[in-house]
């Protein structure tokens, strides 16, 4: 009889502890409160320590140069991707490799880190964990088709670096009906599908400049392209994006143009986490560096010939060529890290033409995407 | 046994003899309500079948199957690394190979199966030689260990059942690696594992871990001590009582914000963590009602012969209970297998995952019913080998006979 108590308290003990572990969620839950407080102090301690370093003249806020240590310390940048939109960020067939417009800003990134474009762990995050994969330091930079708007920007868990590609909502329609401007589409039926927003947008936008159209609505966007496709609309409205992942799939692509107007706002761009105004400059002068080696002629190939001959001030500056500007020393980066992020993963119209170029399968027109010389809204401060 | 041989020799009577016409009058028109069954069903099959094969072989454009198929099996594991997946395989054959020579024996059907199908595969043109010789070594493999099982017999018996338990640890040793350095066999990430490889990883630390613990439970929700029995009841009815999703998007979405700042857990572990908690609560449910099958008697021999607890339960009492339930605990692992497809909703890369993101390479954008047709044939594959598998099991171990 004790004896049959003891094996049973016993098995009850090893019980008890293999039952404890695998209940996480039940106990845990009361805990948030009180982590989400020790976060912030957290933060605030290593402020002290951390300060001087990088600016000499005013005490850094809470936070500042931790994500870059963080970083450099691992060895590599993990970078939160999509792997679902063709163009934008999807494993490359064959390899694997993760490849597109908002990946090889996290090469440029790693770029002008490490100095080294490989250097990335790439996260396919769905919509939903991207924010918590943000804030829980999962991944160092959400590079992912996320809109920019005033509630993101604000709310707990990020902020926005400049766009790197205004989408907006765009029309496409077969080259045969030669429409060359909206006016054109007068009369047109046009193809909308339910539930987004497209439709309200057509709209406004078709109201606001007094052409008559007819809206055909269909439930998908496979539905809408075989509507298209069968003549039963003339044009098909919905992000560019995502038209142009659409043509690639229709029996001949290239009787079908994306116009070039923009009927909203979508701009997507970087985000990165709340509290370290570092890694803020770093992800934001990455994107700048793209947009000024465009504006200057800088490109991949001919970016160590400048850095050699070119005797512009800023040019100088950006390559590295100007050893006195110690540009990439405010970032806490070497001073080439512009050269590198040209000479490994290019200028901005490399990196659009090489995912979203008119030879790719997934053109989009540059429309806004082009430089303000050029009538787009790309337009980076000066390299000074 | 001697009777089997002579009664096989006894020809049955000539209306019963299997000639094509008598089998079919026998089978399918006996009566004028099975020939209207039969011709009702026959042109349902063809209505349902007839275009999907026509599809298959003349519109469909396989070429995204054959361009991904390496990262169908195993994501984005690096390739020079590969050599630990072909090992894993290479023992996985000799194992079943063994296995099969020395306890299924004339199950002549399966063995085919088992040495056809990677020369099977071998016809995929995106393979190269090396892969090639690899699956040719994995057929033979299988056929070596098939004749040692046979000519060695039950000796093995013992050595192979330790192999199994042995394995699935070691494929995860394997697949994973050791020194954190990048040098010969160091640690490939589990952002590394992918398509049908992490399925399958996911399904096996599933059933290896959920296995023991799902037996704890039962047994606790069994006890006489209240408190362990409140706890388990309480463990196996919330895990009951939420979706499989949910518990992964817990680990995934809610788990990360509660962890102490700056420490976070892989999140492929956290999958196989949400896999076998889920898992565990359904096993103890199954087990329990193996335990509750046991009649009283069993467990008053057992103290009549001066047993323990501990001892009735190790040896008189699982054993029985277990038998019982095989059946529903092969149906509850091939359920397990399919439900790991779930965690593609959040972002793995596991076979459903690998597929959905396919589908935006901007070469195969609108391929859907390439990929979904070839995923599902993978998943029905695995299935039915697991259930036939089980069902061999169930007739060797005299499940429902005894």
């Amino acid at each position: 009889m004790n004896k049959k108590v003891i094996a049973v308290l016993v098995s009850l003990a090893i019980f008890a502890t293999a039952c404890g572990s695998g209940t996480p969620q039940t106990v845990e839950v009361t805990r948030v409160v009180e982590v989400t407080k020790v976060v912030v102090a957290t933060a605030a301690a290593p402020a002290a320590t951390v300060a001087p370093a990088a600016t000499a003249a005013a005490p850094a806020p809470a936070g500042f140069g931790e994500t870059l240590k963080k970083v450099k310390a691992r060895g590599k940048l993990v970078c939160g991707v999509n792997d679902q939109v063709p163009g934008f960020g999807f494993l490359d067939k064959g390899t694997g490799a993760f490849t597109g417009f908002d990946v090889d800003f996290c090469k440029a990134l790693a770029a002008a880190v490490f100095g080294d474009a490989t250097k990335v762990e790439y996260r396919a995050v769905t919509a939903a964990q991207r924010f918590p994969a943000l804030q829980s330091g999962e991944i160092d930079v959400l590079i992912r088709n996320t809109t920019r708007n005033l509630t993101r920007d604000t709310d707990n868990t990020g902020n926005f670096v400049s766009t790197t590609f205004y989408d907006g909502q765009g029309i496409m329609v077969p080259t045969k009906l030669k429409v060359a401007k909206l006016a054109d589409l007068k009369g047109a039926t046009i193809c909308v599908q339910t539930g987004t927003t497209t439709g309200p947008n057509l709209a406004e936008y078709m109201a606001a400049n007094k052409v008559d159209y007819k809206p055909l609505v269909v439930d998908t966007a496979d539905a809408a392209i075989a509507a298209y496709e069968a003549g039963r609309c003339d044009a098909f409205t919905t992000d560019k994006s995502g038209l142009s992942a659409r043509i690639s799939t229709l029996k001949t692509p290239a009787d079908t143009v994306i116009l070039d107007l923009t009927l909203s706002k979508e701009p997507l761009g970087p985000m990165v986490r709340h509290g370290d105004d570092q890694w803020f400059d770093i992800m934001q002068w990455t994107v700048f560096t793209t947009i000024l080696a465009e504006e200057f002629g800088i490109t991949s190939a001919n970016v160590a010939d400048v850095k050699a001959k070119d005797a512009r001030p800023e040019v100088k500056r950006l390559t590295g060529a100007d050893a006195n500007a110690k540009m990439g020393a405010k970032l806490g980066l070497g001073d080439d890290f512009a050269f590198n992020i040209i000479k490994q993963v290019g200028n901005y119209a490399e990196i659009y033409d090489r995912n979203l170029g008119p030879k790719t399968k997934t053109a989009i027109p540059r429309g806004l995407n082009n430089l303000y010389t050029n009538g787009g809204l790309l337009y980076a401060p000066p390299f000074n | 046994m001697t009777t089997a041989t002579v009664d096989r020799k006894i020809l049955p009577p000539p209306t019963e003899r299997y000639t094509v016409l008598g089998w079919l009058y026998k089978n399918l028109f006996s009566t004028w309500y099975d020939a209207l069954l039969t011709l009702g069903s026959a042109t349902l099959l063809y209505l349902v079948f007839a275009p999907m094969i026509s599809w298959a072989f003349t519109t469909a454009q396989w070429e995204v199957i054959n361009a991904n198929l390496r990262l169908l099996m195993i994501g984005q594991y690096p390739p020079s690394e590969l050599w630990r997946i072909w090992a894993c395989m290479y023992i996985a054959a000799i194992i079943l190979g063994v296995s099969w020579g020395m306890w299924v024996r004339g199950m002549r059907e399966a063995g085919i199966a088992l040495i056809v199908a990677p020369f099977l595969f071998m016809l995929f043109p995106s393979l190269e030689l090396n892969d090639r010789l690899n699956l040719g070594g994995i057929a033979f493999a299988a056929l070596a260990g098939f004749f040692i099982g046979r000519a060695r017999g039950k000796s093995l018996s013992r050595l192979t059942t330790l192999s199994w338990i042995v394995y699935f640890p070691l494929v995860i040793f394997l697949v994973r690696g050791l020194n954190e350095e990048k040098q010969f066999f160091g640690v490939v990430g589990s952002n590394f594992w992918g398509g049908l490889l992490l399925t399958f990883l996911l399904t096996v630390v599933g059933i290896v871990f959920s296995f023991p613990f799902g037996i704890l439970l039962a047994l606790g929700r069994q006890s006489s001590l209240t408190f362990v029995k409140m706890f388990c009841i309480l463990f196996i009815e919330v895990i009951r009582g939420v979706p499989f999703i949910t518990i992964i998007f817990m680990s995934q979405l809610v788990l990360p914000l509660f962890l102490p700042a700056g420490f976070t857990l892989d999140r492929v572990i956290r999958a196989m963590a949400g896999t076998v908690i889920f898992s565990a609560a359904y096993l103890a449910e199954n087990v329990r009602g193996g335990l509750q099958a046991i009649p009283k008697g069993q467990f008053e021999a057992a103290d009549a012969l001066g047993l323990n607890s501990f001892q009735t339960m190790i040896y008189i009492i699982l054993p029985q209970a277990l038998r019982a339930v095989i059946p529903i605990l092969v149906g509850q692992f091939i359920a397990l297998f399919k439900d790991t497809s779930l965690v593609a909703i959040v972002g793995l890369y596991d076979l459903l995952g690998i597929a959905r993101s396919l589908l935006a390479q901007p070469d195969f954008i609108g391929r859907q019913p390439e990929v979904y047709m070839f995923i599902a044939a993978i998943y029905w594959i695995f299935s039915y080998v697991m259930s036939y598998i089980s069902q061999r099991l169930e007739v060797r171990m005299g499940v429902g006979e005894r």
